[in-house]
């Protein structure tokens, strides 16, 4: 997105709303092109996977009359291009294929497992960056003296512990021994499906619902798994805290800042940390984007009912239509997190509105 | 000089320790200062710029300092706590960097950064610090200030941001400006009307300047007394106006450097270092 960006600082001089109108164009037209080339990725992921979308659909024992039925029903004699196109065209309806593992509509299976991995991940991300950033900051500040070293003992336990043995290792000690927390799954059995699902996210529809006995149990079974997530993240969220805030601390402004006579929190809070919030959502952003499809352990562990848990079972079992939709979705989000990040940029970035 | 001095400075050293041994960047340096424009001239690397941070205590953290002497007026700067050296930066000693460019936070309102020096050392409601910001904007003459006050700086020109920088420097009314290469970043058309006014508001508000450069000719305009500094000793002080008189051979060397309109030379002499210029000064030489 680097070049729209230079774009718009190179179009503040001219007539304001012309410029804005033309790079919101420009924005609206490269997210098209990005999608397009995602769609014509998934197509051919489809196309590619060693398996028979015919057989896929009867099973293994199939009489030639039948094969050929269903070979015709899925338009497969056509030519690429209109298989290309028809795949569009049922992607912008909303269809996207039927799983052949689990009978149901893929965007129905994605519409109830993409919530609960959303739901993990935001808190993950939430954790990572809460504990990540201040860590940074203490590690930069107080260069090479203890709070340096323990922030980078604690950065790089998060990194090197395997997600799956601090998550088995937390259920052990938090469910197991200390009972703070629930076992896997969103929320206890007795609570399932007790509150009208909204947004597909536990916490989020207990809230609106104003049932707070569901809320507490759906947040004392996501606190464990977010943690964890987030922790792994907090590694590198502080390691580019520290460095990026390291490179601030040096400039000249910060020198001036102190010649003004702010204190150091002033300094650090006021000045420096206000700009490096660009470069730090860019990375938040990123790990936010790497927490969501990279969930699979941690939903594995926790017995997660979300995406990651779905493209596996789908890749086992040779679901093209679940592969193909779920590797869509991924890319639809980064997408997204790609356009809101660009968006929040020139909010915080007064130089490059 | 029946003044009492703003500043007296005694035999200031510092140094920088690294792997590779140690640096002395300034060694034994000593003036005062009264309400007067005194020039520190030198090279890069001649520790002038390092004087003028020691003095504020805002050295980088690789370095140390020493001295036998560091008093404002009655605060004693060596024995200052951290806390206490806030009160006294930008209340009592201000400092006006080189590049507006740099030392202007970019994402901060020009409103914002002067507001803030003011709020911090007189502790007034937002309504109060903004319409003193806008009156000092007006002061370092710029045209609608109120404009100006919600601009981030790059929204500004060289000498704007430089104008904004001594307004943010001079908010909180401080007594003692170091005046780092104020104007070594700035066009030469703007360099003027930038001295103009620091000047002018010098003269006004009864300022001490310490005014580093590497320009002598403009040290030699701008100030009453000038200290020539080489390798982190002051070699030669002496008033502006009898720096033709100069004596040190290195003074006598940057005079002779310099390209004159009315005197054609074909070539510029090649500055001979003698290093004995190098070597520790006696206590009567300086």
């Amino acid at each position: 997105m680097a070049p729209i960006t230079r774009m718009a600082a190179f179009g503040r001089g001219a007539i304001p709303t012309s410029a804005g109108l033309r790079v919101g164009l420009g924005r609206v037209v490269s997210v098209l092109f990005t999608l397009l080339g995602l769609l014509a990725l998934t197509f051919f992921i489809g196309r590619l996977l060693p398996a028979d979308p015919v057989l896929a659909v009867t099973g293994p024992e199939v009489t030639k009359a039948t094969y050929d039925r269903v070979y015709l029903e899925l338009g497969l004699d056509r030519s690429v291009w209109q298989q290309f196109l028809g795949y569009i065209g049922g992607v912008l309806q909303g269809d996207l294929g039927r799983s052949t593992t689990t009978g149901q509509p893929v965007m129905q299976d994605l519409m109830r497992a993409f919530p609960a991995t959303l739901e993990l991940s935001l808190a993950a991300a939430i954790v990572g960056s809460a504990v990540g950033i201040p860590l940074g900051i203490a590690a930069a500040v107080n260069r090479g003296s203890w709070i340096d070293h323990i922030a980078r003992i604690i950065g790089l336990a998060g990194y090197s512990i395997p997600i799956f043995w601090m998550g088995l290792m937390g259920l052990f000690l938090f469910y197991a021994k200390l009972h703070w927390v629930g076992p896997s799954g969103r929320v206890d059995i007795f609570y399932e499906g007790m509150v009208p699902p909204v947004t597909g996210m536990m916490m989020v529809d207990a809230a609106i619902a104003g049932d707070w006995t569901v809320f507490r149990s759906a947040f004392a079974h996501l606190i464990l798994p977010a943690s964890v997530l987030g922790y792994y993240s907090t590694a590198y969220i502080s390691r580019m805290t520290r460095s990026f805030m390291l490179e601030q601390m040096t400039q000249e402004y910060v020198i001036a800042a102190r010649a003004k006579g702010l204190s150091r929190s002033a300094v650090i809070w006021r000045h420096a940390f206000k700009n490096i919030r660009v470069q730090l959502l860019t990375v938040v952003a990123l790990v936010f984007g790497g927490l969501l499809d990279g969930t699979v352990l941690i939903e594995t562990v926790f017995g997660w009912p979300g995406v990651g848990q779905y493209l596996t079972r789908g890749l086992q079992f040779n679901d093209i239509n679940v592969v193909m939709s779920t590797v869509l979705m991924i890319g639809v989000l980064f997408l997204t997190i790609n356009v809101v990040s660009d968006w929040l940029y020139r909010r915080l970035d007064p130089r490059t509105r | 000089m029946s003044e009492p001095r703003l500043l007296q400075l005694q035999d200031l050293r510092v140094s920088f320790h690294s792997r590779d041994g140690v640096v002395d960047a300034v060694r034994g340096v000593s003036f005062s200062l009264g309400r007067e424009k005194l020039g520190i001239v030198g090279e890069s690397g001649s520790g002038k710029s390092m004087t003028g941070r020691a003095l504020m205590r805002l050295l980088p953290s690789t370095a140390t300092m020493h001295a036998k002497t560091m008093r404002f007026g009655e605060i004693d700067l060596l024995a200052a706590s951290e806390r206490q050296m806030c009160q006294v930066r930008g209340r009592h000693i201000a400092m006006i960097m080189q590049d507006p460019k740099y030392s202007l936070n970019p994402v901060v309102t020009v409103g914002k950064q002067i507001t803030e020096t003011y709020r911090r050392h007189r502790r007034t409601g937002g309504r109060a610090a903004r319409d003193y910001a806008i009156e000092m904007l007006d002061a370092v003459k710029i045209r609608d200030p109120a404009r100006v006050f919600h601009q981030y700086p790059h929204e500004i020109s060289g000498g704007m941001g430089q104008r904004v920088m001594i307004a943010m420097m001079l908010a909180a009314e401080p007594s003692l400006l170091i005046a780092d290469e104020p104007t070594s970043a700035l066009d030469v058309t703007v360099r003027f009307e930038i001295l103009q006014l620091l000047d002018e508001l010098i003269q006004s508000r009864h300022l001490g300047v310490l005014f580093i450069s590497h320009d002598l000719n403009l040290v030699r305009r701008y100030c009453d007394r000038v200290l020539i500094m080489y390798a982190g000793q002051v070699v030669e002080e002496i008033e502006a106006d009898r720096l033709n008189e100069a004596t040190h051979p290195y003074t006598r060397g940057l005079l002779d450097s310099m390209p004159r309109i009315h005197r054609p030379r074909h070539r510029l002499p090649v500055l001979q270092r003698d290093p004995a210029w190098r070597e520790p000064l006696t206590a009567d030489e300086r």
